[in-house]
Formats: C-alpha cells, sequence, structure tokens
C-alpha cells in the first residue's frame, strides 16, 4: 500500500472534535541525572542532560556502547525515576515528586524494544492490539485497527501467524506498529534495528521514515549507527560516554522524503565523516 | 512508495519442501514408533516366554506371559477389581490434582518473591529430601487406612516438580516483557493473564507430565504400605494368595493406566501451548 496515496493520512493523525494543546509531543528534559545504585556500587550513567524535543521532531540519540542511551530512553519512557531532574511531556510532568510515573501521561507514549518483544503466545494481530486490551477496546474494533497497521506496514498477509514464523526485520515492523497502534504523540525506539542485517535495516529505516511522515509523531530513537542517525534525524544528540553527559547536538535539514541513495551524496558522507570524529571513532 | 519487500516479506518458516509429495523415509519417520513400539513389545513377549521355557521356571517365580494375559482376562470381569480400579484412580486424579494446584500456587508465589523463596525453602527442601515414603506411616496414623492417607502421599510426592517447574516459568519471564506491560499501563489482572499466566504454561505442563508420573508412583506405594483396598493392595494381596500370575496381571493393568494417563497430561501440551518450542514436532 502506497503511504504518500492514502488519503485518510492527514487526519489520523489528529483526533478531530477535541482541540489538542499547542505542545502535545513536545518533550522537555531538565538536567536529568541517574545514578544506578546496586548492592553498594553507584554507576553515574547520565549526568545533568538537558534538552528540549519539539513536537513531530525527529530525535536520534547517538553514542557509544554504555553512556547511557538507553538510561535516557528508559526514563522518558517512565520506566525509571531520574536520581536528579525533571521531564515533561506535552508540558506535564512525568515523574511525580514521589518518583512514580504518572499514568496518563505515560499513556502517551509508545516504546519500541531492541528485540521486538513480541509475545510468542499472541498472533500477529493480537500483539499489536495488546495496548488496545488495555484500554478495553472492543475485539472486532481491536482487529480493524490491526488490519489498518498491517496494511501500512506490510503485514497484512501475516495477522495470524505467529511471530516465531516470522523473520527478524517482519517482528521488528510488528513491534513499531503496537507501539503506533493507542496512537501515542511521542514514539520511543531503543535500538530498533541493530539486530537486522543492512538491507532489512535499510528497509525498515525507509519505513520508519514514511510512517513518521504521514503520523508525524515525536520519535526519539537511539542507535550506534552513524548513517542511521544521518539517515533518520532532524536532529542528532551526541551523548558523550563515562558519565553520559550531552556532547552536542546536530541539525540535519536534507529533504523529506529522503531516499536511500542520499547516503552516497557528499554533503550526506561529509555530516557522516564529521559525526565519526565527534565520537572519536 | 510500497513498503513491503520481497526478502522480507516471505515468513521464514513457510519455505515448501523441496521436493512435491512425502518421500518414503518421511512417511517413516512419522510413523516410526508405530512399528517400532508393537515389534519391541512382541520380541519382550517373546523373550519372557522363551525364558520361562527354556529354564523351566516356576509360575510361582514367573508366569508365562499367557497365563498372565488370562488373569488380565478374568479380572477384568470382576466387580471387586473395578472397584479397586476406581479407588486407586480417585486417589491419583484427586491427589495429582491438588498437587497442581498447590505446586503452581507456590510456585508462582516463590517466583516473584525471592525473599519469600529464601524463607520457605529450607523446609520445602527438607520436605523433599526427608525419604517421603517413610511418612507413609505416619499418615495412615493420622488420617486412617482409607483414600485420605493415599492421597496425601500422592500430593507430597508430586507437588515438588510443578512448583519448581513454576518458579522457573515465573523466572523466565524477561525483564522486557515487564516493561512492556508497564509501558501500556497494564493492571496486575492484565499481566496476570496476558503476561504470567501463558508464559508459565510450557513449564508448568513439564511440571505436571513428571507429577503424573510420581503421582502414580505415590497412590500404589501408598497402599501397598496400609490399608485393604486399591491396585496397590491387590498387589500385596495376590502375592500373599500365591497368585503370582493375578499380581502381574495387576502390574500390566497398571502399567496401562499410568501409561495412558501419561499420554493424555502430555498431550494437552500441543493444545495448551502450541507457539513454544516445546510442541514442535521438527
Ligand atoms: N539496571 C542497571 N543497574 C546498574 N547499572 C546499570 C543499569 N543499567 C545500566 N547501567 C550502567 O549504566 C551505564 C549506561 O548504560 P546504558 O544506558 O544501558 O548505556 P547504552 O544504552 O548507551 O549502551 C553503563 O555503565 C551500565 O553499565
Ligand atoms: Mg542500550
Amino acid at each position: 500500500m502506497s503511504i504518500a496515496a492514502d488519503p485518510t493520512a492527514a487526519d489520523r493523525s489528529a483526533p478531530s472534535g477535541q482541540p489538542a494543546p499547542a505542545r502535545e509531543g513536545a518533550i522537555e528534559i531538565d538536567g536529568i541525572t541517574k545514578v544506578y545504585d546496586t548492592k553498594g556500587q553507584r554507576t553515574l550513567a547520565v549526568e545533568d542532560v538537558s534538552l528540549e524535543i519539539e513536537p513531530g521532531e525527529f530525535v536520534v540519540l547517538i553514542g557509544r556502547s554504555g553512556c547511557g542511551k538507553s538510561t535516557l530512553l528508559r526514563t522518558l519512557a517512565g520506566l525509571q525515576a531520574p536520581t536528579d531532574g525533571a521531564i515533561r511531556i506535552s508540558g506535564q510532568s512525568l515523574y511525580s515528586p514521589e518518583g512514580k510515573a504518572v499514568p496518563e501521561v505515560i499513556g502517551d507514549l509508545g516504546f519500541v524494544f531492541q528485540d521486538a518483544n513480541l509475545l510468542p503466545w499472541r498472533s500477529v494481530w493480537k500483539n499489536i492490539a495488546l495496548p488496545l486490551e488495555v484500554q478495553r477496546m472492543s475485539r472486532p474494533d481491536r482487529r480493524r485497527r490491526a488490519e489498518e497497521l498491517g496494511e501500512l506496514s506490510g503485514l497484512s498477509e501475516f495477522l495470524d501467524h505467529l511471530p516465531r514464523q516470522l523473520s527478524g526485520g517482519m517482528r521488528q515492523r510488528v513491534a513499531i506498529m503496537r507501539a503506533l497502534a493507542p496512537e501515542p504523540s511521542i514514539l520511543l525506539m531503543d535500538e530498533p534495528f541493530s539486530a537486522l542485517d543492512a538491507i532489512t535495516r535499510d528497509e525498515l529505516n525507509m519505513a520508519l521514515q514514511l510512517i513518521w511522515l504521514e503520523f508525524r509523531k515525536t520519535v526519539v530513537l537511539v542507535t550506534h549507527s552513524i548513517t542511521e542517525a544521518a539517515f533518520l534525524a532532524d536532529k542528532i544528540v551526541l551523548l558523550s560516554p563515562h558519565p553520559g553527559r550531552l556532547q552536542k547536538v546536530i541539525k540535519v535539514d536534507f529533504p523529506r522524503p529522503r531516499p536511500l541513495e542520499l547516503t552516497k551524496d557528499d554533503a550526506f558522507q561529509s555530516l557522516v565523516a564529521e559525526l565519526r570524529t565527534e565520537l572519536g571513532e | 512508495m510500497t513498503m513491503t519487500n520481497r526478502d522480507d516479506a516471505s515468513p521464514v518458516r513457510s519455505m515448501a519442501p523441496a521436493e512435491g509429495g512425502r518421500s518414503l523415509r518421511e512417511l517413516l519417520d512419522t510413523y516410526l514408533t508405530w512399528i517400532t513400539t508393537p515389534l519391541l513389545l512382541l520380541a519382550f513377549i517373546a523373550l519372557w516366554k522363551l525364558y520361562v521355557v527354556v529354564l523351566d521356571i516356576s509360575p510361582f517365580m514367573l508366569p508365562p506371559p499367557e497365563a498372565v494375559a488370562l488373569a488380565l482376562v478374568e479380572l477384568l470381569q470382576e466387580p471387586f477389581f473395578w472397584n479397586f480400579f476406581r479407588i486407586t484412580v480417585t486417589e491419583i486424579l484427586v491427589g495429582f490434582g491438588l498437587a497442581v494446584v498447590v505446586g503452581a500456587g507456590l510456585g508462582i508465589l516463590l517466583g516473584r518473591s525471592k525473599l519469600f523463596e529464601r524463607i520457605a525453602s529450607p523446609f520445602i527442601v527438607a520436605s523433599q529430601v526427608t525419604p517421603k515414603v517413610a511418612l507413609m506411616p505416619l499418615f495412615l496414623l493420622w488420617m486412617g487406612f482409607g483414600m485420605q492417607s493415599k492421597i496425601a502421599m500422592v500430593v507430597l510426592l508430586s507437588f515438588f516438580p510443578v512448583m519448581k517447574a513454576t518458579i522457573l516459568g515465573v523466572r523466565s519471564i524477561g525483564s522486557e516483557q515487564r516493561d512492556l506491560f508497564t509501558v501500556i499501563r497494564a493492571p496486575v489482572w492484565k499481566r496476570l493473564l496476558s503476561l504470567d499466566v501463558p508464559a508459565v504454561l510450557p513449564y508448568l505442563l513439564t511440571g505436571i507430565e513428571t507429577a503424573s508420573v510420581l503421582a502414580v508412583t505415590g497412590a500404589i506405594v501408598g497402599e501397598y504400605l496400609g490399608g485393604n483396598e486399591g491396585l496397590g493392595a491387590m498387589v500385596v494381596m495376590t502375592l500373599n494368595a500365591m497368585r503370582v500370575d493375578q499380581m502381574f496381571a495387576t502390574i500390566v493393568a497398571l502399567a496401562i493406566f499410568g501409561f495412558l494417563f501419561y499420554a493424555v497430561i502430555a498431550s494437552i501440551r500441543k493444545i495448551a501451548v502450541p507457539w513454544h518450542d516445546s510442541a514442535q514436532n521438527d
């Protein structure tokens, strides 16, 4: 199915009828520090990171392994409170003063895990519809929504398959569709394609770009691939290791939709070179 | 621009066999045990017969196979046999059911809480290293010679594998799977129903299979040691009456029941967890 030609594309992104707050989908990260304290051993994973993310922006977090990317993303997802600092999602505080994630705020987030993280006992469509069950959507409605998303991601024929019958790339598509199913305004992704081969990865990067162009969600994606970062991002955020600090923010404004051939472009290559230098590779 | 791609869109497992039709080899592979089992059984009976005839074994030591078969046919027509059979089966099924409930309940509790497990584990280990059969006289003293004491023995013998397997199952749930349910804001009941139960099921089934074997053992041992009802007691009674052929027939009947019971339990796997590796044929 063609994304660009979908006539309903425009009005699916913003549910009509209710006036959305102006900053829906914005993320404000304000002086986040995260210390892990396990069995007396303290690890300073992230130190004093501040960042503003605009609604609908595609942000890529990049940095060496162990520099606190996952920590930052999990903190954004409401999975672990920061040791210090505050996060506001669409203008609302994500954590209460006691460090508990506020349910209504998490409800606006979708999360894609590194290894798809599908439930192996559920068929593809039931995996996609899992978040909708929590919202008490009726079964026919859930099925319809899964079919819609299946069509969007080329999974239509496989809705009744089990995850074990799919390739790694397909499973990751399912994971993305599951995150999008409840129509969150923010999509968080932790190295979603790092376990895939290069060709599948290119395909999924392209697919993700097209999905993003249609829905215009705010995306925060973690990767350690420089090419992936340069290809996808509006804004690349570099983290320096030990402890994870904000090193640099680089704006990327290649026009969209970006074709895969962009990676051979001179401007693209020089951006890649710059990122390499920054990361000390 | 479409998002589907030829390479990625084909499910890995739907690859058809290279050549059409099933080869002889595949057929043999599928029905192998349908051929080997009866053959081996026949060979066993033939050896038995041969042994008895050649070495001229007294029928009081080892009756020939046809005598056992005859005794079994006779027994199957006796109402008291069926009464004993009913008693033994009741003990097995009730004890086994209780063991599954107790084992799974304790397993979930101990699997979820490390603290709880640390506190409880000395007692649970003690209950297992104690020779359980040695407790039977105690059970007889407390519960009498009826079914209760035997049911208690069945539970004691068979809850442990169920509990162990359940703990393993609960522990097998990855932290990312738990995170997923946090991210989608699933309430506790939804977690239990949609994550814990299905994830534990294949492990639980493994425990239940082991328990089904131990349950039969428990009931028979219980009946050997106390009371005059049930097939276990009947083995002792036929031996005392020097009806060795009937004793063997009783053992054969027990073996057949044990086998069928296990087969039924094991076949649940294919229906209950078709998604799990353990339910795959290849
Ligand atoms: N749950 C945890 N407990 C203790 N230390 C942790 C935990 N998670 C991550 N860390 C440590 O925090 C640092 C950052 O980890 P992480 O955020 O996973 O980095 P990245 O995703 O960039 O590879 C690492 O030094 C790691 O060892
Ligand atoms: Mg990581």
